[in-house]
Order: structure tokens, then C-alpha cells, then sequence
């Protein structure tokens, strides 16, 4: 039980919050950054290798493309439906290969990074196909590569799509962080759980909710604005 | 590359076959075709839903690759084509789209940029020869805006400049005027007319509408399931016994029931300010009627059909029958 009538009491208050927050900005900063590069590239490639894509032939062959798409669609759906806690236990010998340990911040960003991937990469994909199959061939007339057609047709088009599947994301993983944080990821989930939780106090809880209310309309506002001004359908 | 000499054939494509599709759900969209297509000279295809207008063009610049037969563009065959060799053949030949087709995350001058990035071609080279072919198609200060902030004749415009900007020498149309107003469809005919006089550009294009066809081309093809039913110069075409293009063009309607002779007219660029209708009552002695008549005049042209009821004996309707032919009018006597 901690001394609400302790003069340290909200000063150290204060110092916990923040000092998970910076933690979960790490923590979520990083495993997004790995998120986008690797989501993005397997919503790509789970559009562009469809039957009739743009790369439904890879590398001249028909059945290697239809092979990466199947793979890459069951993966997805695999890493969509396990539920967060029981990848993430599942994870720790992996994650302490990565990382040398499995708990802590760092520690942390490999469930988050591959939670996150099957997460995106479903929005990646919902919002490439939207682009119309016209803008693709128009490129093809004028003689584009797959590579020109890939990042300057269906991703340049996507990106107002993109930018809400972002913010959407980030969403998720501030709320995965917090769950990890229980288990002694860091972060503000830690500080709820064992400030709040585990030494009965609700101004932590408190604290902590409030902040994580506040990261997510922020996160969330952001997306939205982003992509109202990025789009000029 | 082989010269331009005006004349000389620009796409030929003979015996292309497609079929889509096998067993009892197959669909033969080409069948047989063959088409030729002159340097320099405007080329409609015609046909209704489903003729197989889109799949042809689409064999042209190898967006649909054929079961079998030739496509010769400029002295390439583009069925064989692949890789790089393919998409600098594409650079050849431009293409524009009933929907347009353009990026909505560009600019107006971005979009016709995206032309010359594919090309290879430097920034300030860029630049510039975007803004120059804007100018060209009337879309001066249009540079910055977005298409959505566009009209639909203004997009179309956006669709020729990028598909001009790499200076091809063939110019695909796939029903670049369905989705545009009557008025607008004229102003982007005549400026696919006037760009491919003024730029020497063959253009081949496809529409279901009869009017493009007889404001714009210099030849035409029929085309229905798969196969091209007629094709020449549509002023041939139009003196045709029983063409097609020429019902098709000014639809007469049906003969209605009478015990006279019934005659079409085609007049076809004869400047009819000649009363050829009240000279040959005048000097036959017949009471011409007129059943039915589709004439307009195109490009300061007078051209079209009319139908005549000539009553009396055979050998007067066939005096003036005579004479009208003299006159350098094209006669079918129907009945
Ligand atoms: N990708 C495809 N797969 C299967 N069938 C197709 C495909 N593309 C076209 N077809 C079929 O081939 C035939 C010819 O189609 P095409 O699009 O060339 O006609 P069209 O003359 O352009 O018609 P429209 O005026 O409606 O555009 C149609 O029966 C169509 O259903
Ligand atoms: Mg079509």
C-alpha cells in the first residue's frame, strides 16, 4: 500500500507515469517501425499475388506466386486469430533469442512487432485494393515497371488508406504494450499493474487510464486528419 | 524504325484469335481478326456490348495477350514482346480510358509527369514537357490542381496529355468519350482530331457511339461477336450496297408500305446547295416524296442518306435514277 499522505506521494506519482510513458513510446515507437516495414510489404504482396495481380507470376513462375500468396494469407490468419497473451507466451524462447531476454521494454517489441504485422498487413490490404484496377493498367500502357507500378500507383494511392490503418495500429499496439507491461514488459500496463493493482492505488490506475485514453485520441485524431489531408479523391 | 511515309500501314493485325476462359463457359472475344490500320489516319471500331472492342485494342499495345495471329505496331510484333522491350514498344504507343484513369494523389502536371518518370526523363525535362503538352490540350493553369477538382472533359484532357507526353506515334482510345456529355464528347473529338493532324499520330479507337465514328473518322470496322463484319474508309464504306456502317450511321428506319419505286440517296461531301430533290421533280415530272432522311453536316461536309418515293412508270423512275447518278450521287434502289 503506498502513503497517499507521504509529501513525495504525487511527485513520484508524476515520475512513474511518465517514466512508463517514455517506456511505452519506446517500446510501441519501435515494434512500429518494424510493423510498417514488414505489414506493409506482406499487404502488398498479398494483393499484388492474386490470381490476375500484378505479381501473380513471380520470378516467371505462376505457382511461386500462388505459393507466397497462400503462405503468406494462412500466416496472416494465423498471427490475426491466436489471441495477444497466448502469442505472447508462446513467443518467449523466440523473443530471448532476439533480444537475450523476455522481459522489459525491449523485450517486449517482438510480440508486439508480431502481433502488429498480421494486424497492418490486413489494413495494408484493404486499402491497396481499393486503389482501381484501371490506375494499374493506365501505368502498364505507358510501358511502368511492376516495381514503378507497386510504389508509385498502388501504394502512392493507398497512402490516405494507409495513414488510417496507421493510427489504427498504433492504436492496437498501445493497447497490446499495456497487456505485456503486466508481465513485465515496462511501461504504463507495468505501472498500472503493480502500482495500481498489486499496491491498491487508484490514483496510479487512474493515472495511467486517463493517459492511455488521452494516447489514443491523439494517435487516433491524428490518423484522421492525416488522411483527410492527404486524400484529393 | 521504319520512315513515316503517309500511307504505309501503322498497326496491321491479321488472324488474331482470343478466347477466354474453356470448355462450356468459354467465350471466343476475338475471332479471326484482321485490321489495318494507315499511318497517320483516325480508326473507329464500332460494335455493341460484348463485340470484342476492348479485348482488340487491348492486344494493340500487349494488355491482352492473343491465342493466336500477329499484331504489328510500327514494324514490331508486340505478341512476343517482353520485359524491357516490351514496355519501350509501350512508350510508343499511348492509351486513354473511358474512366480516365488518373491519380488522384497527383497533380494534374504529376500525372502527366508519371508518363515521362517511366520514361527515364529528368526533372526539369520533366517540367517542362508536362506543361508544354498541357498547353497543347487547353488545360493551361490547370497544372496544380487535383483531377477531383477537374470536369470530366478536363480529366479526358489530363488522360491525352499523359498518354502524349512520351511522344508516341499511336494513340489508343478505349471509349474515351461513354462517360462525357454530348458537347463535351465534341470539343474531345476534334482535339484528338486536331492533335493527331498537327502531331502526325495514328489513333485507333474504340466507341459503341455512331456519332464519333462519323465525326472524327477516316476509317472504320464493324465488329460483332468476335469478328470484324466491314472495314474501309467510311466514305467507301457509306457507298456500300447494304454496308453496315452506312445503316448504322444515318439509320433511315423501316420501308413503309407503298406501290412506288423507293430510292436512297447518299450524299457524302457533295455540298448540296444543288436542289437535287426539286430539280428532278421539276424535270421528271415526278411527285417526289421524301420517306425518310439522316443527313448532317460534318466538318463544313454535307453528308447522310435520304430516301425517295418516286411514283410513276419504270421508265421515268429509271431516267431519274439515271440522272441523279450523273450528278455524282450514290443511288440504291431499294424496291
Ligand atoms: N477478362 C475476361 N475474362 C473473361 N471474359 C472476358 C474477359 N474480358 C472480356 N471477356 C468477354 O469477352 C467478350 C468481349 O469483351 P470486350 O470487353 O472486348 O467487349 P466490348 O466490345 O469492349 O464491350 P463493351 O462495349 O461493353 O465494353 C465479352 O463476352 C466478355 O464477357
Ligand atoms: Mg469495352
Amino acid at each position: 500500500m503506498i502513503d497517499r499522505n507521504d509529501p513525495y506521494f504525487w511527485a513520484d506519482l508524476l515520475d512513474t507515469i511518465l517514466k512508463g510513458t517514455g517506456e511505452t513510446f519506446y517500446t510501441v515507437g519501435l515494434s512500429l517501425l518494424f510493423t510498417v516495414i514488414f505489414g506493409l510489404a506482406t499487404g502488398v504482396l498479398l494483393v499484388a499475388t492474386e490470381a490476375g495481380g500484378l505479381l501473380s507470376k513471380l520470378f516467371g513462375s505462376r505457382a511461386l506466386g500462388f505459393f507466397v500468396n497462400r503462405v503468406l494469407d494462412v500466416v496472416v490468419n494465423i498471427g490475426r486469430s491466436v489471441p495477444f497473451i497466448i502469442l505472447m507466451i508462446l513467443l518467449i524462447p523466440f523473443t530471448r533469442l532476439l533480444t537475450g531476454s523476455f522481459i522489459g521494454p525491449t523485450a517486449a517489441i517482438v510480440p508486439l512487432t508480431i502481433a502488429g504485422i498480421p494486424f497492418f498487413a490486413r489494413l495494408v490490404e484493404i486499402g491497396i485494393r481499393e486503389v482501381p484496377v484501371g490506375l494499374v493498367e493506365a501505368a502498364q500502357s505507358l510501358g511502368a515497371t511492376r516495381w514503378t507500378i507497386l510504389t508509385k500507383v498502388m501504394v502512392a494511392e493507398a497512402v490516405p488508406a494507409l495513414a488510417l490503418g496507421l493510427s489504427t495500429t498504433v492504436v492496437g499496439l498501445i493497447g497490446y504494450s499495456a497487456m505485456v507491461g503486466a508481465v513485465g514488459g515496462g511501461g504504463l500496463g507495468d505501472v498500472a499493474f503493480r502500482y495500481g493493482y498489486q499496491r491498491y492505488s487508484p490514483e496510479y490506475m487512474f493515472g495511467v487510464v486517463i493517459l492511455l485514453v488521452l494516447l489514443v485520441q491523439v494517435f487516433q485524431s491524428l490518423g484522421n486528419f492525416a488522411a483527410r489531408r492527404l486524400s484529393h479523391r | 524504325m521504319i520512315p513515316a511515309t503517309t500511307g504505309s500501314t501503322m498497326i496491321s493485325v491479321s488472324r488474331v484469335s482470343k478466347t477466354y476462359g474453356s470448355g462450356a463457359a468459354a467465350v471466343r472475344a476475338l475471332d479471326d481478326v484482321s485490321l489495318s490500320v494507315s499511318r497517320g489516319e483516325i480508326f473507329g471500331v464500332v460494335g455493341q456490348s460484348g463485340a470484342g472492342k476492348s479485348t482488340l485494342i487491348r492486344t494493340i499495345n500487349s494488355l491482352e495477350r492473343p491465342d493466336s495471329g500477329s499484331v504489328l505496331v510500327d514494324g514490331r510484333e508486340m505478341t512476343t514482346l517482353s520485359g524491357a522491350e516490351l514496355r519501350a514498344a509501350r512508350h510508343n504507343i499511348g492509351m486513354i480510358f473511358q474512366h480516365f484513369n488518373l491519380l488522384s494523389s497527383r497533380t494534374v502536371q504529376a500525372n502527366v509527369e508519371l508518363s515521362l518518370e517511366i520514361t527515364g526523363a529528368g526533372r526539369p525535362a520533366r517540367r517542362a514537357r508536362a506543361l508544354e503538352i498541357l498547353e497543347l490540350v487547353g488545360l493551361h493553369g490547370k497544372a496544380q490542381a487535383y483531377p477531383a477538382q477537374l470536369s470530366g472533359g478536363q480529366k479526358q484532357r489530363v488522360g491525352i496529355a499523359r498518354a502524349l507526353a512520351s511522344s508516341p506515334s499511336v494513340l489508343l482510345s478505349d471509349e474515351a468519350t461513354s462517360a462525357l456529355d454530348p458537347e463535351t464528347t465534341r470539343q474531345i473529338l476534334d482535339l484528338i482530331r486536331e492533335l493527331s493532324k498537327d502531331l502526325g499520330l495514328t489513333v485507333l479507337l474504340i466507341t459503341h457511339e455512331m456519332d464519333v465514328v462519323k465525326r472524327i473518322c477516316d476509317s472504320a470496322a464493324v465488329m460483332s461477336g468476335g469478328r470484324i463484319l466491314e472495314q474501309g474508309p467510311v466514305d467507301q464504306l457509306l457507298t456500300t450496297e447494304k454496308s453496315l456502317l452506312g445503316q448504322a450511321l444515318f439509320p433511315l428506319g423501316e420501308i413503309p408500305e407503298t406501290s412506288s419505286a423507293v430510292v436512297e440517296i447518299t450524299f457524302n461531301g457533295v455540298t448540296t446547295d444543288r436542289p437535287v430533290i426539286a430539280q428532278l421533280a421539276r424535270k421528271h415530272g415526278i411527285d417526289v416524296g421524301i420517306l425518310g432522311a439522316a443527313v448532317e453536316t460534318i466538318h463544313g461536309r454535307q453528308t447522310g442518306r435520304t430516301r425517295l418515293e418516286l411514283p410513276g412508270d419504270e421508265l421515268t423512275v429509271a431516267g431519274a435514277v439515271e440522272d441523279l447518278r450523273s450528278q455524282g450521287l450514290f443511288v440504291e434502289v431499294i424496291k
